[in-house]
């Protein structure tokens, strides 16, 4: 889970991590209230889950608390890269006198973390790796030993810290280190911190991305989701806890295992290149061992899609056992029809692997005539490609 | 000979108490894998189906010269119970419990690195099997047969699909690595072991987006890799940002997209199929052509 700035910040300032004092708002009124209790200029930030948003008109600074509500006015509403601002951050403007980076984060490559520093801040960082990558240091932090005070050190060297800073920035990155590690973060990410006037080194941006596999043991870590920008569908998906992404096109994809499903996505977009740039709609893994129930529950969801034109379920029975799915499969169908629901759209099976015998004469013999059973992968994505273009 | 696992192994379940590895303890066993005992902390003394419990892992391998873990323990208790694998000093320990938190990964993955006596597979994995010989996690046992194809693969399904698809040639080893965005062993160890295999004549490596794990397999291949290597990567279609099941599986800007991962394989000589089915036609080329 990606954090707001706001919360990253929430997150750094429990953790010792020096930011400066602001507040989210969600109307103009509250930027304005926010806004006196600071009482010096501020500035207004868009707060959305993407970069760019200075370009996008995204952040202002304002002079007093009147003009705070003006410019909370302009940014809430806009629309950044797709993002609908919602709420915006005002805090303390800061008077900065130079802009630097850092960050850990999880290192795949190394399979431990990663520290990058830079004292060329306050731009993007991909750019700064680019044209000048030897002004961007990056050390490896050991998963066991961790960012030791000598660490600490070696990373603020290397960035080449000046002296006046380099004792706060070595208390910093400590810090953040605690932030990675007491909240089970996968990346602490500051830019610009900055340096300001009065000789201070404080974090101005923040940006957090938690691991979701460690939410059991932050059970504070659940009051930061944020379900607004969320796709209606997926939420639904959610409460099934089904492992759904809506994508945009119009066959509905059902799937085991996120490799097959990620693999069917692009079968269907090939197969939809012959008729007329046909695409998935969603990626749905029912996972593996998946009951009859699951099956129904992931097939409501992907027919309750209205752009969704015909439904692909493509199974290959490891654990997941072939006649769950085909029972899965034929108790959705009476259940909508129950309901007052019935299908329209057509539904193309593939079924291999463990019972497969059994599933495919469950779903021959169900009677229900939109289930269309076809041997392999690919014709399979060929066939439902062709339905779900009308042609 | 196989890969990683052989007849010679003697298989640990990790968690063997438990539904899921009761369940799977007997898939193991029914496709012909020599498993030789259980741990559960405080169920020492107690049998599975005839299968002798222990308390720790230490007294399994002492009493039973048990040589591989297979790990199903719940995610909270993960780490400790591959640590106790690692301290034990297990050549072999596969991890196939979903869902651990990735800072427990990584350490546990550090500490097998710093005791340097245990390879570790998974997190998050389907496990590994050599086919008629032994099979260590939950990879269907009967799907294909001994064979001379080497198969390696982030995606659980994937290998199975891979398999069925071949099962009449069948494979030597076929080894699930995870998804996860730290994995104890990697495409490239499993190449390499696959070109020092006398019994495996190609290889398969069945990859999907997110990291850069192809890119430097590639990298390997062409240094260190003589043998025939057919590719498969899944999630072109795959948008930016999203996650796709696997915590590993994001494209993040620019980079981790199949496409990029495809080209970098490709430049070396790998040869990639556009779907799992054509990956599979290119193997049999391959073999026809040797």
């Amino acid at each position: 889970m990606d954090l707001y700035e706001y919360q990253a910040k929430e997150l750094f300032a429990k953790h010792g991590v020096a930011v400066v004092p602001g507040k989210v708002c969600f109307t103009p009124d509250e930027a304005k209230a926010v806004a006196e209790e600071i009482g010096t200029t501020v500035v207004v930030k868009a707060q959305v889950k993407t970069g760019g948003r200075g370009k996008a008109g995204g952040v202002k600074l304002a002079d007093n608390a009147s003009d705070a509500r003006d410019r909370a006015q302009d940014i809430l509403g806009l629309d950044i890269k797709g993002h609908t601002v919602r709420k915006v951050l005002v805090a303390e403007a800061a008077d900065i006198v130079a802009e630097y980076y850092v960050s850990f984060l999880l290192d795949r490559t190394n399979r431990t973390f990663l520290a990058m520093a830079s004292v060329e801040g306050g731009v993007e960082i991909e750019e700064v790796a680019v044209n000048n990558p030897d002004a961007l240091a990056m050390i490896r932090v050991d998963a066991i030993e961790g960012c030791t005070l000598a660490k600490a050190a070696e990373i603020a060297d290397a960035a080449k810290f000046p002296s006046d800073v380099r004792d706060q920035v070595i208390e910093m990155l400590q810090n953040l280190w605690k932030v990675l590690i007491e909240e089970d973060a996968t990346l602490v990410e500051v830019n610009p911190l900055a340096k300001i006037s009065d000789g201070r080194v404080l974090a101005l941006d923040g940006k957090v991305s938690l691991d979701d596999n460690a939410q059991y043991r932050h059970e504070s870590h659940l009051a930061l989701i944020d379900d607004s920008e969320t796709d209606p569908i997926e939420l639904r998906a959610k409460e099934f806890d089904l492992n759904y992404v809506k994508l945009q096109g119009e066959v509905g994809i059902i799937g085991n295992g996120a490799g097959l499903v990620m693999s069917t996505l692009d079968v269907v977009a090939y197969a939809g290149e012959e008729f007329g740039g046909v695409k998935p709609a969603n990626f749905l893994d029912i996972g593996g061992g998946a009951s009859a129930q699951v099956m129904a529950n992931g097939l409501d969801i992907v027919l309750g899609d209205p752009e969704v034109k015909a439904v692909f379920v493509n199974v290959f029975g490891g654990i997941t056992a072939c006649d769950a799915v085909a029972n899965g499969i034929v108790q959705a169908v009476s259940m909508l029809a129950d309901r007052g629901e019935p299908i329209t759209k057509p539904i193309v099976c593939r079924i291999d692997g463990n019972n497969a015998a059994e599933g495919r004469r469950i779903l021959d013999e169900s009677g229900i005539a939109l289930i269309e059973r076809v041997e392999t992968m690919d014709d399979a994505a060929r066939r439902v490609a062709q339905l779900a273009s009308g042609k | 000979m196989a890969i990683f696992l052989d007849a010679s192994s003697k298989i640990l379940v990790q968690g063997m108490t438990g539904s899921e590895g009761t369940k799977h303890t007997r898939r193991m066993i029914a496709s012909g894998t020599n498993v030789v005992a259980g741990v559960t902390p405080g169920k020492g003394g107690q049998e599975v189906d005839g299968i002798p419990v222990f308390n720790s892992v230490g007294e399994a391998m002492a009493a039973t010269g048990a040589n591989v873990s297979v790990v199903f323990v719940p995610p909270k208790f993960a780490k400790a119970a591959v640590i106790e694998a690692i301290d034990a000093k297990i050549p072999l320990c596969v991890v196939i419990t979903e869902g651990i938190p990735v800072h427990d990964t990584a350490a546990f993955f550090q500490y097998s690195q710093n005791s340097g006596a245990t390879r570790i597979v998974g997190p998050n994995c389907p496990g590994l099997i050599s086919p008629d010989l032994s099979n260590a996690g939950i990879i269907p046992g009967d799907i294909t047969k001994k064979g001379r194809v080497g198969l390696v693969s982030k995606s659980g399904t994937l290998t199975y699909q891979m398999m069925f698809e071949l099962r009449d040639l069948g494979f030597s080893t076929c080894v699930g690595i995870g998804g996860d965005p730290i994995i104890g062993t990697t495409h490239i160890d499993c190449l390499e072991a696959f070109e020092a295999d006398p019994e495996t004549d190609v290889i398969v490596m069945i990859g999907e987006i997110g990291g850069d794990a192809e890119e430097r397999a590639a990298a390997f291949i062409k240094d260190n890799v003589k043998k025939p290597v057919v590719g498969y990567v899944a999630g072109f279609t795959a948008p930016e940002g999203k996650t796709m099941g696997h915590a590993g599986a994001i494209v993040s800007g620019s980079s981790g997209t199949a496409a990029a991962k495809k080209d970098a394989l490709e430049a070396v000589g790998v040869r990639v199929g556009k779907t799992p089915s054509e990956a599979a036609r290119l193997v049999r080329e391959v073999l026809a052509n040797l």
